[in-house]
């Protein structure tokens, strides 16, 4: 019954991490705007796509992803500021109406400058695989995982240790006690929309290797990450990354012991099995409405 | 003080449908009559899914799985079981209505990103079995041979005669909507929509009417996945799966909520521009996401919020140069 489950669990945790890094984007939009950015995994296939192009123009790999990410930060950056920002005050359900333009302009564009072929990123450190516990790991897994670790940490100390991170989170508690005591708001949705840019752009270079990238990759890795946040309890940064984790176990084990066909499917069962049976996700804390 | 409310509406239904009726004859070929039976089995849909959305403040990001089980029901059961049309239609509506009762329940319990995610999900759960029962639906490449539409002996061969159909049902569909929208019941729905505590203080089962709101614009959509089945007489996963949800939601959205001639016009608009855009080529695609875009930011009330603000602009413009 359980053979193959080392394997099932490794090849989960690492699609897993990058659901998770993808849902951790989405968090961050959510809690200092309110908007869900349904252009998310359009930022994961930039990270990808602008990472292979870099390196096949000549960049050194290390050089081309960061390039790639710091390029996807400031079309994260340019969103907010050109199509986020103009639109305060309209209801909520218009910016989700423009994100999901944005993403069909940012597919157009992916699809004319770099082609419709899939492309490949090579793994950063080598394919041998490690033999461990019973299951092949392929290096880059351990990539995804170390990376998912760091920016996880790295986001902890920057909401923990930096002014800016403070203010953000005072953003997303209360906008207008955090506007009384002098902190720009609409910088800090510029700052979570470049941030989203960031590690979503991450997550598409360190998944690239792996799973292989073309333009219209964005769509199913951002309903993905969208479905890591709402299962971890949307607004919870850690939930999300955890969310993503049990998505990826679940899918890889959908795939192995009942069927790859169904595999999309086999996560979204279960997510809406839970909604139901709690509401508001695993780690999410029941709404009080207000009347 | 009801009959004149009632019989405003039919007036205005009668009128759309007239209009519709007029549409052939300024066309130039028999392409511009598809896009436009397909503008109006769009406009079937959005037309229901504003109800649910714009009227009633439901999020559906599933709406084409409706449409879908609809298209493959009739399908099935006319080639498969060789039903006769009408009953495979029946089917197909049912299908879709009875589906979304089973869903309902747990489902409009969630709010806001919640219920988007859960409807979101059902979506796709149900395009990927579209997708991967091949048996039953043939898979990825499609369902090819369903019989165009026959009733009553009557078979509507022409596009001309389908388009008159359409025009026919849609002005019914939209009879209704307007109709609804002014009973007591549409009244339960926009209270329900402004505040679920208010409404359920005042008597208002808000579990059933979400759910029949719910049902009923899932049966819209089973109905213009019926029709979409016998006009193309052929069908593929790719039309029922989360694009197509989403545009649907555009639709609503850039015709305005809570507006059902805007569902219509945000309907026509939405599958007319595609089509539009064709002579730009490959750069049809940016077109369209900065025309979205943009209509959003410079129209954040929708294409009928536009046009009634540019009403009252050009009456008192009217009234300035009278006085």
């Amino acid at each position: 019954m359980f053979a193959g489950a080392p394997q099932y669990i490794v090849s989960g945790l690492t699609q897993g991490a990058a659901y998770g890094l993808i849902g951790l984007g989405f968090t961050m939009i959510f809690n200092t705007t309110g908007i869900i950015n349904f252009a998310q995994g359009e930022f994961v296939m930039l990270g990808g796509m602008l990472s292979v192009c870099l390196s096949v123009a000549g960049l050194p790999l290390p050089l081309a992803i960061v390039a790639a990410c710091l390029a996807t930060a400031v079309i994260g950056g340019l969103m907010e500021r050109l199509a986020i920002r103009p639109l305060a005050g309209a209801p909520p359900v218009n910016a989700v109406i423009i994100t999901i333009g944005v993403s069909i302009l940012l597919r157009g564009g992916a699809m004319l400058a770099f082609g419709k072929d899939t492309l490949a990123l090579p793994a950063f450190s080598g394919v041998k695989p490690i033999l461990a516990f019973g299951a092949a790991i392929q290096p880059q897994s351990l990539w995804v995982l170390a990376v998912t670790l760091a920016l996880l940490a790295a986001l902890k100390l920057f909401f923990t240790a930096t002014i800016q991170g403070k203010a953000m989170l005072a953003c997303a508690c209360q906008k207008k006690a955090a506007s009384l005591v002098g902190i720009s708001v609409a910088r800090m949705a510029l700052l979570s929309f470049a941030i989203s840019g960031l590690i979503g752009a991450t997550a598409g270079a360190i998944l690239a290797p792996i799973t292989m990238t073309a333009y219209d990759v964005g769509m199913m890795l951002g309903l993905k990450g969208f479905a890591a946040c709402i299962l971890g309890g949307l607004g919870n940064p850690f939930g999300a990354a955890a969310g993503g984790l049990i998505l990826g176990i679940l899918e890889s084990f959908g795939a192995g012991y009942v069927s790859s066909g169904y595999k999309d499917a086999f996560a979204f069962i279960v997510l809406l099995l839970l909604l139901f049976v709690k509401p508001s996700g695993l780690f999410g804390k029941a709404g009080v409405e207000r009347v | 003080m009801k009959r004149p409310v009632i019989g405003q509406s039919v007036v205005q239904a009668g009128l759309f449908l007239l209009l519709l009726l007029a549409v052939p004859a300024a066309l130039p070929n028999e392409y511009y009559l598809s896009i436009c039976i397909l503008g109006s089995l769009n406009a079937v849909i959005a037309v229901g899914l504003n109800l649910l959305m714009g009227y009633a403040g439901q999020v559906s990001l599933g709406h084409a799985a409706f449409y879908g089980l609809g298209a493959y029901a009739t399908a099935i059961a006319t080639t498969r079981f060789g039903l006769p049309i009408p009953v495979g239609m029946a089917a197909g509506v049912t299908l879709a209505a009875a589906v979304a009762w089973i869903v309902a329940a747990p489902t409009l319990r969630l709010k806001g990103n919640y219920l988007a995610m859960a409807t979101l999900g059902f979506g796709i759960i149900i395009s990927i079995v579209f997708n991967e029962a091949v048996d039953l639906t043939g898979g990825p490449s499609g369902y090819v041979g369903i019989p165009r539409l026959a009733l009553f002996g009557y078979t509507f061969e022409s596009d001309r005669s389908y388009y008159t159909l359409m025009a026919v049902v849609l002005a019914l569909v939209v009879l209704v909507a307007l109709h609804l929208m002014k009973s007591r019941t549409g009244r339960a729905l926009r209270a329900l929509h402004v505040s679920e505590k208010a409404a359920s203080s005042l008597g208002i089962d808000i579990a059933a009417h979400k759910r029949f709101v719910f049902v009923l614009s899932a049966a819209l959509a089973g109905l213009a996945g019926v029709l979409y089945a016998h006009y193309l007489s052929f069908i593929a996963p790719a039309s029922f799966g989360f694009s197509f949800s989403v545009q649907l939601v555009v639709m609503v959205v850039l015709g305005g909520m809570a507006s059902v001639w805007g569902s219509v016009a945000g309907a026509f608009f939405l599958t007319a521009l595609p089509e539009a855009l064709r002579e730009f080529e490959d750069i049809d695609i940016l077109v369209y996401g900065a025309i979205l875009v943009l209509t959003i930011m410079f129209l954040p009330d929708g294409l009928a919020g536009g046009l009634k603000r540019l009403g009252r602009k050009l009456r008192r413009v009217g009234v300035d140069h009278a006085g």
